[in-house]
């Protein structure tokens, strides 16, 4: 297999594949997270300003008073990481155009350039944010395989893809080829690990929310 | 027709100024020093015509037409004349037997000196009877000639990756010529056509330093096939900008833009075209408004539609209804265990530890 047909499997049956089970798994554990339910509160509702579900989505998605200063490096690098990422997957030229393709949906792209620096940028963020990891103990007592593990694929479709765009290493043909490859690879694996806090993030800080309000605490 | 190259191209009206700029232009597209122009010359011009064997397999002649008509009379051209051209079904005067005797008598007075040029692909099926010259199929041809060549040039994608007889479902079981000739040096010269300055320029190298040029890992010299269309094209700088034609006959088409999104296959196809150009440097496809169909990568009749851009995959939402379906079905079927599992729980009163939380 060279590398044209490796890309080809990929951009085909891979791609099928790979997003087939990423369908599958995302409707799985939605399914499966909200059909856990919660005991009805009886007591009566209490009343606190700024205590709802919608209050704690957006309160959680800036740092506690005090936080930054004692963590900058989490809340910054993952800012940093957050936003490069988004800004990559949905502003960057292809990708829009592999969007369309798929859902008929499309955007204007942001220069390739800007998304060139971006994703630097983010590779830096993610490469600090893992260092944070390991050299501070409280973190590195909390870390997991899991942890480990989805660091590796996300990091790695940044770092392919920008090295496919640069001609660095590979020949293109073979880094693109690999850059869709680790893509699935993180596709397959999202919806059964950590990653899923893509889909249930909103949803779960609502639901932290919405049951502290009723309890008249904003959280 | 005998002596050496430089008098017949003399005879041609070829100046010594001429020739010596080609072999320069010729060296410096090859990316050798600029002494290796001045050596070229002086073996191209004292060469005496090497004998080469054309052998055509399942092919359509275009590689031929590339070769002899691109853009005549040119020294490319000419020289392309100068060889021996002992043998070639298309071009020779001769047919039937004395054909054969041609091809025969060639072989055996330059054996182990000749060039062996192959076009076309190799049918292995019901035993290679799907292409027969002469009463032998072209997998005994190719063998026997392969014996004694000194090196083999698989001219075309179809000789150098089995190319369109290869494409999918392959009803001939075609093969490249590297797949059957294992023992000799074989230098695959893609495209469809493959562009004739490379065809010279892979001569000039062989008469120059008496071995073949630089290959990369698909046996390809790497001078000509070391970069892509996509690196090398003019348009490159409306791809970075994000500038990109939406149709053939749109604003950005006639302004000239990117053609990624109508298909251009220019990112994953090394060739030059994009800096030899076609017709004598007239043209080549993209500058005429089509995207690359990637014709000198293996297996591009089958790497995707000609028209669908790179980043666009097949079909990828083939699965994902059934895939939304079935991971639905095991949702509910897990939170259905799920609910029993904590029915269970409340009824034999379990408690919840730390390790539980842990999970």
């Amino acid at each position: 297999m060279d590398a044209l047909e490796l890309l080809t499997w990929a951009r085909g049956p891979g791609l099928n594949i790979a997003l087939g089970i990423f369908v599958l798994g995302v409707v799985w554990r939605l399914i499966e997270i909200y059909s856990l339910g919660r005991r009805t509160d009886l007591a009566p509702a209490r009343q606190h300003a700024g205590a709802s579900g919608l209050h704690t989505v957006l309160r959680r998605s800036v740092p506690p008073p005090g936080m930054l200063r004692s963590s900058p490096v989490s809340y910054i690098g993952g800012f940093v990481f957050h936003i490069g990422l988004a800004l990559i997957v949905f502003l960057f030229a292809p990708h829009i155009l592999l969007i369309r393709d798929l859902t008929g949906l499309s955007w204007p792209a942001l220069p390739s350039q800007f998304i060139d620096m971006v994703t630097v940028v983010t590779l830096v963020a993610m490469v600090v944010v893992l260092v944070d990891r390991i050299n501070k103990p409280a973190k590195r007592f909390l870390s997991t395989f899991g942890d480990w593990f989805t660091w590796a694929v996300t990091f790695l479709p940044v770092l392919t893809g920008w090295m496919a765009v640069q001609h660095l290493l590979l020949p293109y043909t073979l880094m693109l080829a690999l850059h869709i490859l680790s893509v699935e690879l993180l596709l397959v694996v999202l919806p059964f690990t950590k990653l899923i806090h893509a889909f249930t993030l909103f949803g779960s800080r609502w639901y932290a929310g919405r049951i502290n309000a009723h309890k008249g605490v904003p959280v | 027709m005998q002596g050496p190259l430089i008098d017949t191209l003399v005879r041609q009206g070829i100046g010594r100024r001429t020739f010596l700029k080609y072999c320069a232009t010729l060296a410096s597209m090859m990316a050798l020093p600029p002494a290796a122009g001045r050596a070229m010359a002086d073996a191209l011009a004292a060469a005496r015509r090497p004998s080469v064997i054309w052998l055509p397999f399942q092919e359509c002649t275009g590689c031929t037409e590339s070769m002899t008509r691109s853009h005549s009379p040119t020294i490319e051209g000419m020289i392309f004349d100068m060889i021996s051209l002992d043998y070639h079904e298309t071009l020779m005067a001769a047919a039937g037997q004395q054909a054969e005797e041609a091809l025969h008598a060639a072989m055996k007075e330059n054996s182990g000196k000749y060039l062996l040029i192959v076009d076309g692909s190799i049918p292995l099926g019901i035993d290679g009877a799907y292409s027969c010259i002469a009463g032998r199929t072209n997998v005994d041809l190719l063998k026997e000639a392969a014996a004694g060549a000194a090196a083999i040039v698989a001219m075309g994608t179809c000789a150098a990756f089995g190319g369109i007889p290869k494409a999918k479902p392959n009803p001939t079981g075609a093969v490249a010529v590297s797949d059957i000739v294992k023992d000799k040096p074989i230098v695959n010269v893609p495209g469809c056509p493959p562009i004739p300055v490379v065809m010279t320029g892979v001569l000039a190298h062989y008469l120059t330093f008496g071995s073949l040029p630089e290959l990369d890992d698909k046996l390809r010299p790497t001078a000509f096939y070391g970069e892509t269309i996509h690196d090398r094209c003019y348009r490159r700088p409306f791809y970075d900008q994000g500038k990109f034609a939406k149709t053939f006959d749109d604003e950005g088409a006639r302004k000239g833009w990117c053609l990624f999104e109508l298909g251009c296959k220019g990112p994953v196809t090394h060739n030059a075209c994009a800096t030899t150009k076609w017709n004598g440097g007239t043209s080549w496809p993209v500058e005429s408004g089509h995207g690359c169909l990637g014709c000198s990568e293996p297996d591009f009749w089958d790497a995707g539609g000609f028209y669908k851009a790179l980043s666009m995959p097949a079909d990828p939402l083939k699965m994902g209804a059934a895939a939304a379906v079935a991971g639905a079905a095991a949702g509910v079927a897990v939170s259905f265990a799920n609910r029993g599992k904590k029915r269970a729980a409340q009824v034999t009163h379990e408690t919840t530890t730390l390790a539980d939380l842990e999970k």
